[in-house]
């Protein structure tokens, strides 16, 4: 176990600042979230220690949740308990709230990001997944300036993103607002034993006409690949179609036959992990079809 | 450097520290705030959360310089001008302090929620507690007095858990808070880590990292040559016995020859910081040719494995220990069903929350010599003069770490001292040496103090564990539910050193037909050694597994029987008269039937169903009974001494002192000393002091271990306390027994104002001899309330009704801690706790991988307390520290097999397996997490 994972450690004071230390460093500088997954990876020998930490966390701007004419947006300060107290993103972003809410424990939502979950890049990051149904986009910033992205493209394999860490910032996240006849929900089991990662996780955002057909549906379930993505089969099986029970079913099935689920050793069996899909998808799908029709949303399993 | 300012308990700080720290670090060393306690330094156990502008944060990951201008408050500034918070004075009276060394985290994250709810005006609930606490752990106390603590805090009105016993006497009977819980909740008590002696070295120890080698080569030359090492350490630097061990002497303080598991020592290093000296490992070259591991006790002792420890007649056969009783053959001929499983039970860590750390002083040491103050009048600590090589450690055992220094050493015992600091749990975890042989050869060395302390994952890596077993068993009764006869097998996987094994196997052995009266009996155990971790005591000793075994049959048989579940345990539980397996006949205290009485009575109460459903969980009642052994048995000597003096104070009022060395891990030992003296010297328990654990000044009190401390220190005590007064009345010729009277009346006779007694417990005989193995037993009901979700395999346990015989109350309040904590620990067993190793490589190898249970774990937990004296136990009383812990693991899968049909007979409960069990209509579970493999076929009698 190595302590020191860094020697110097700045907080500048605008993004600017941020990316000049980072191309000051060359390579040898990093960008921390909370620290609670990037100091542990460097801890325990699966990222080499750095010579600098820049920390966001102090620019102004970044660390406010604020909304425009389109968009809910997250600065890259912003912790996953800020998020989960946001009555907007409860109302509007359910889904991403009832994800946040579960990551870790209140110490470690006092600390972590979203923008540090997007980063680190895992399959089945809780935030991440929540926030990819929504429709997520990141921003990143380097000394080239500011770019907006879909979170969906944003990442190329396990643990990997398309951020140069040593060189730009994850600087806000953003997601419109589900309006009205829209709804979103993010369920997750995890085994009470050793495993940090969930057994299986999955979210679902709906938009239904003012007949309950469903027009549009976006469904993640994860870990179901080397990278977070959407369910395709299962969103197009439920387009024009009644927001029903079978619906739901259907579309869950269609989900399976699309996607392959693995045994991960000590976490959870194929046959497990299929047999919650076809369980609980469907129960998802209606939780967020019911927020649609209702305009009410009441997360669910938040801190538990 | 940088300049790093901040606000500490209202306090402004500025501090020049460099930027690579984390905040824990610069309270606990920059600023010797020593409150806040590190236990995994993983941001996993939150014991040292703080916090940072209200808000809770773990210490341990939190860069300080993130803290630049922030405001932090930590435990140390809780309590102002000496008042208590009402967190604090809530834990202390609801008995919510046991090691305390979590108590600093759970009580600043407590904070946090009570500051915040009373800004929103808002009413704190158990759910908003247990969403709160969710992270942050505690081993000893099973939170039911946290939570009830939390709420007092808030202001509601509740009074502390404590249980019906007996009316009290003086003293023996009444709830009282540990003494030393107030030094806890403020942050002031102090453990091993929290000392730091000027010119004190900091040390590290390099560990083989592979389960099975022959050892070519040990290079130090490089690691020497670093700037700021002061020794590097190997075998041949040991001057004396190079082994150490409780029962045979086989572990090497520093491997010669061979590797046998992965946590090995090869070397250790003393410098002048941790950092050089983990840089120093990485320099020793160390040449080993691998061989290859044995994994498991059955193909330990199976034909063809590698020998382990080379020479040994019986190669890895540690030892087969048997019981007989009667003839079985006829016993399963006279049986109507016979019921014959075969059960797998996982290793285990105990996780106390305080990581091994040992100081070693030098003999001669003086702090002035490298700056440090000087106290003449200090006895210890970083102030003293050190007469004595001294070692601070928080040990279950101080002296017998005494003899297994001196013997490494090879000098006297009496030359060496251990001063046994707090310890921040034990649960039997640290009985075998640790970090004191390798300190003390290290401060001889560099003539320095030397402070060696483990990170968790060390600790991980290195101490003793819950033996792993494979138990077949076979219980006939006859079709009335009368048990005929009982024959089992054991595997007892005792990995690479003896530790005790031959003692927690034994005990697995002589209580594996379980608290009944079986008229025949044979068990055959084969504790074997392995390449995997030593194991040794553990909390259960044995019996947790095979109470496990016993009681899982025993559900199966009333299944099968129709018979109501706890009507068969009633029909064949032990009472006064019976004879157990072992041939001891039982002639006083068996409080069984009145512990399955008082749990039957409350589970039945009103409405009683055994199983229902509702939406879509299932809920059941699952039964389990135990027995677990006061004091060591089996023949061995059972002795503590205890030394009690009086004196009177500046206002002529009698206090008294309590001297013995046994240890105190939480379970409350003070309370229960100060309580035996104090009922004899007729003093207020308050007016009684108790040292521990100095082997200078206290004498000895044998191990902590087998729940014997209240019996034997217990009575040691009474007994010292009763012959003082003997001593003083006949020295002042007055027949008083007002103390204060007898002081005054035996001062002038010159006489000493201290007595001395060393108890000896009643006699008891080895195994086989058919005599009395043990002098008490403890017994007990449980009756766990499980919900399982039926759409994730989930398995929650909703409520626990207990009843434990204990012989005699001596502290309502510390006696429910145990109670709580034990059956919660248990819960911990049967559902989430597995110490996976996958060929002698540890997987658990970080706290994030080992999850004990959590405060979201935590039953709604009924106890009752039975009383049946024992005539030679100190006001009755036997022990009780094990007992909790046994049966509830038990309780919980027949709870799950009750609800689902489905029997687990591998624990912990793995609810992916038991899901698709479920789903597909399997009766059983073989697989319990971590398991990779089903359970091996085990022949009855033992040759496979």
């Amino acid at each position: 176990m190595i302590r020191n994972c860094w020697k110097h450690y700045h907080t500048p004071g605008s993004l600017d600042q941020a990316i000049e230390l980072l191309n000051r460093y060359d390579g040898r500088a990093q960008v921390i979230g909370g620290g609670t997954d990037l100091l542990l990876e460097i801890q325990q020998g699966r990222k080499p220690p750095v010579e600098a930490m820049v920390d966001p966390s102090r620019i102004a701007g970044l660390g406010e949740i604020s909304q425009d004419a389109g968009h809910i947006v997250i600065g890259c300060a912003v912790t996953h308990a800020r998020i989960v107290r946001d009555q907007r993103i409860v109302q509007h972003g359910t889904c991403l709230v009832e994800a946040c809410g579960v990551i870790g424990g209140p110490q470690v939502r006092n600390v972590a990001t979203l923008a540090g979950n997007v980063a680190h890049a895992l399959p089945a990051g809780d935030g991440t997944i929540g926030l990819l149904v929504l429709g997520g986009e990141i921003e990143i910033s380097d000394a080239d300036g500011s770019h907006w992205m879909p979170l969906a493209d944003a990442f190329l394999g396990a643990g990997k993103s398309v951020i140069d860490h040593h060189r730009a910032l994850l600087s806000r996240l953003r997601f419109k607002p589900t309006g009205q006849l829209e709804g979103s929900a993010f369920f997750r089991i995890m085994r009470p034993q050793g495993v940090a990662l969930p057994m299986i996780s999955m979210a679902a955002c709906l938009r239904l006409d003012e007949n309950s057909m469903i027009e549009s549906a976006r469904i993640a379930v994860a870990p179901a690949g080397p990278v977070p993505s959407l369910a395709e089969a299962a969103m197009e099986a439920l387009v024009d179609k009644p927001a029903t029970q079978e619906q739901f079913s259907k579309a869950s099935e269609a989900a399976l036959s699309n996607m392959s689920l693995r045994s991960s050793k000590y976490r959870a069996s194929q046959e497990y992990r299929e047999e919650m899909v076809r369980t609980h998808l469907p129960c998802i799908l209606a939780r967020a079809a019911e927020r649609a029709a209702t305009g009410y949303a009441e997360p669910q399993g938040v801190g538990q | 450097m940088s300049i790093l300012r901040m606000n500490i308990n209202g306090k402004p700080v500025e501090l020049d520290v460099p930027e690579s720290r984390y905040l824990s670090a610069v309270l606990r060393e920059d600023l010797g705030l020593t409150g806040t306690k590190i236990g995994c330094n993983e941001a996993e156990c939150g014991i040292c959360t703080v916090l940072v502008d209200g808000t809770p944060v773990n210490s341990c990951i939190y860069p300080a310089f993130r803290a630049q201008d922030a405001s932090v408050e930590t435990i140390d500034g809780l309590s102002t001008n000496g008042e208590l918070h009402p967190l604090q004075q809530a834990f202390l009276e609801h008995g919510a302090v046991q090691c305390g060394f979590c108590t600093p985290g759970l009580i600043m994250t407590s904070k946090a929620l009570l500051d915040e709810k009373a800004a929103a005006s808002e009413s704190v609930t158990a759910k908003d507690i247990k969403i709160a606490l969710k992270d942050t752990y505690c081993r000893c106390t099973g939170y039911q007095s946290v939570i009830h603590a939390v709420l007092q805090a808030s202001g509601q009105d509740i009074p502390p858990y404590i249980p019906e016993t007996r009316s009290p006497g003086q003293v023996v009977g009444k709830a009282r808070p540990n003494p030393d819980a107030l030094a806890k909740i403020t942050g002031e008590a102090r453990f091993t880590d929290d000392y730091v002696f000027p010119g004190m070295l900091y040390a590290r120890t390099l560990r083989a990292g592979i389960p099975h080698a022959r050892i070519i080569s040990i290079d130090t030359a490089a690691a020497h040559a670093l700037p700021g090492v002061h020794a590097v350490l190997t075998h041949k630097d040991v001057p004396g016995r190079n082994l150490h061990g409780l029962v045979s002497f086989d572990w090497p303080v520093l491997c010669r020859d061979k590797v046998l598991y992965a946590g090995d020592a090869i070397a250790i290093v003393a410098a002048d910081s941790e950092e050089i000296a983990a840089r120093a490992l990485e320099l020793i070259r160390f040449e080993y040719e691998e061989l290859p591991a044995v994994t498991s006790a059955i193909d330990a002792v199976g034909p063809g494995a590698p020998v382990l420890h080379e020479g040994r007649p019986d190669g890895n056969l540690l030892k087969h220990i048997k019981v007989n009783k009667g003839d079985v053959e006829a016993g399963f001929g006279a049986a109507d069903l016979v019921v014959d499983r075969t059960y797998r039970t996982p290793t285990v860590e105990h996780m106390f929350l305080e990581p091994e750390c040992a100081i070693a002083v030098p003999a001669a040491y003086n702090p002035a010599e490298f700056a440090g103050p000087l106290d003449p009048n200090a006895v210890r600590g970083e102030t003293a003069l050190h007469a004595k090589t001294t070692i601070y450690v928080g040990s279950q055992i101080p002296y017998l770490d005494r003899d297994q220094v001196a013997a490494a050493l090879d000098v006297e015992p009496e030359s060496i001292r251990i001063v046994a600091t707090l310890m921040g749990g034990g649960f039997g975890g640290k009985e075998d040496v640790a970090g004191q042989i390798h300190v003390a050869l290290l401060a001889q060395a560099t003539g320095r103090p030397v402070k060696m302390l483990y990170s968790r994952q060390e600790s991980l890596l290195f101490h003793p564990k819950r033996h792993a077993t494979l138990i077949r068993i076979r219980t006939g009764a006859t079709r009335d539910g009368k048990l005929t006869a009982v024959q089992a097998t054991l595997y007892g996987d005792g990995g690479a050193y003896a530790s005790l094994s031959e003692k927690v196997l034994t005990r697995a052995t002589t209580h594996a037909s379980g608290p009944y009266d079986v008229p025949h009996v044979k068990v055959d155990c084969f504790a074997a050694y392995t390449n995997n971790a030593p194991c040794g005591a553990f909390r259960g000793f044995g019996v947790s597994q095979s109470c496990f075994a016993v009681e899982s049959n025993m559900d199966i048989l009333a299944q099968q029987l129709k018979i109501d579940a706890i009507e068969l345990r009633r029909i064949n539980a032990l009472d006064v008269g019976s004879v157990t397996c072992t041939g001891q006949l039982m002639k006083e205290s068996v409080g069984l039937n009145e512990c399955i009485e008082k749990v039957d009575l409350d589970m039945r109460g009103e409405d009683f169903r055994w199983s229902w459903e509702e939406g879509r969980s299932r809920f059941a009642w699952g039964v389990a009974i135990g027995y677990k052994n006061t004091g060591l048995g089996g023949g061995a000597p059972d002795k503590a001494s205890a030394e009690v003096e009086v004196w009177l104070d500046e206002e002529t009022e009698p206090l008294a002192e309590v001297r013995t060395s046994s240890a105190e891990m939480g379970q409350g030992l003070p309370a229960v000393l100060a309580a035996c003296a104090a009922e004899e010297l007729g003093l207020p328990a308050e007016r009684v002091r108790v040292l521990l654990g100095d082997t200078d000044y206290c004498p000895d009190g044998g191990p902590t271990t087998a729940s014997r401390q209240t019996f034997i220190s217990g009575n040691a005590a009474r007994l010292a306390a009763r012959k003082l007064m003997q001593q003083l009345q006949s020295a002042g010729e007055c027949s008083s027994t007002d103390l204060a009277e007898l002081i005054a009346a035996a001062r002038n006779s010159g006489t000493q104002m201290l007595a001395r007694y060393e108890y000896w417990a009643p006699k008891t005989q080895p195994l086989g001899s058919g005599g009395d193995m043990h002098f008490a037993f403890g017994f007990c009901a449980q009756a766990a309330l499980c919900e399982i979700d039926l759409d994730t395999g989930a398995v929650q346990v909703r409520k626990v009704i207990a009843a434990h015989d204990v012989g005699r109350a001596i502290n309502p309040l510390t006696l429910e801690g145990q109670i709580e904590g034990g059956i919660v620990m248990c819960i911990g067993y049967a559902l989430t706790e597995h110490y996976i190793q996958e060929q002698g490589i540890p997987w658990t190898n970080v706290m994030a991988r080992y999850k004990m249970p959590g405060i979201k774990h935590t039953p709604e937990i009924v106890s009752h307390i039975v009383e049946h004296d024992t005539s030679t136990g100190p006001y009755g009383a036997k022990g009780v520290g094990e007992l909790p812990s046994i049966p509830t693991s038990a309780a919980i899968t027949n709870a799950i097999c009750r609800a689902t049909g489905v029997r687990v007979r591998s624990l912990p409960v793995d609810q992916d397996e038991l899901l698709r069990a479920i789903r597909s209509g399997a009766d059983e579970v073989q697989l319990g997490w971590g398991d990779r493999e089903p359970i091996p076929a085990v022949n009855l009698g033992g040759t496979q």
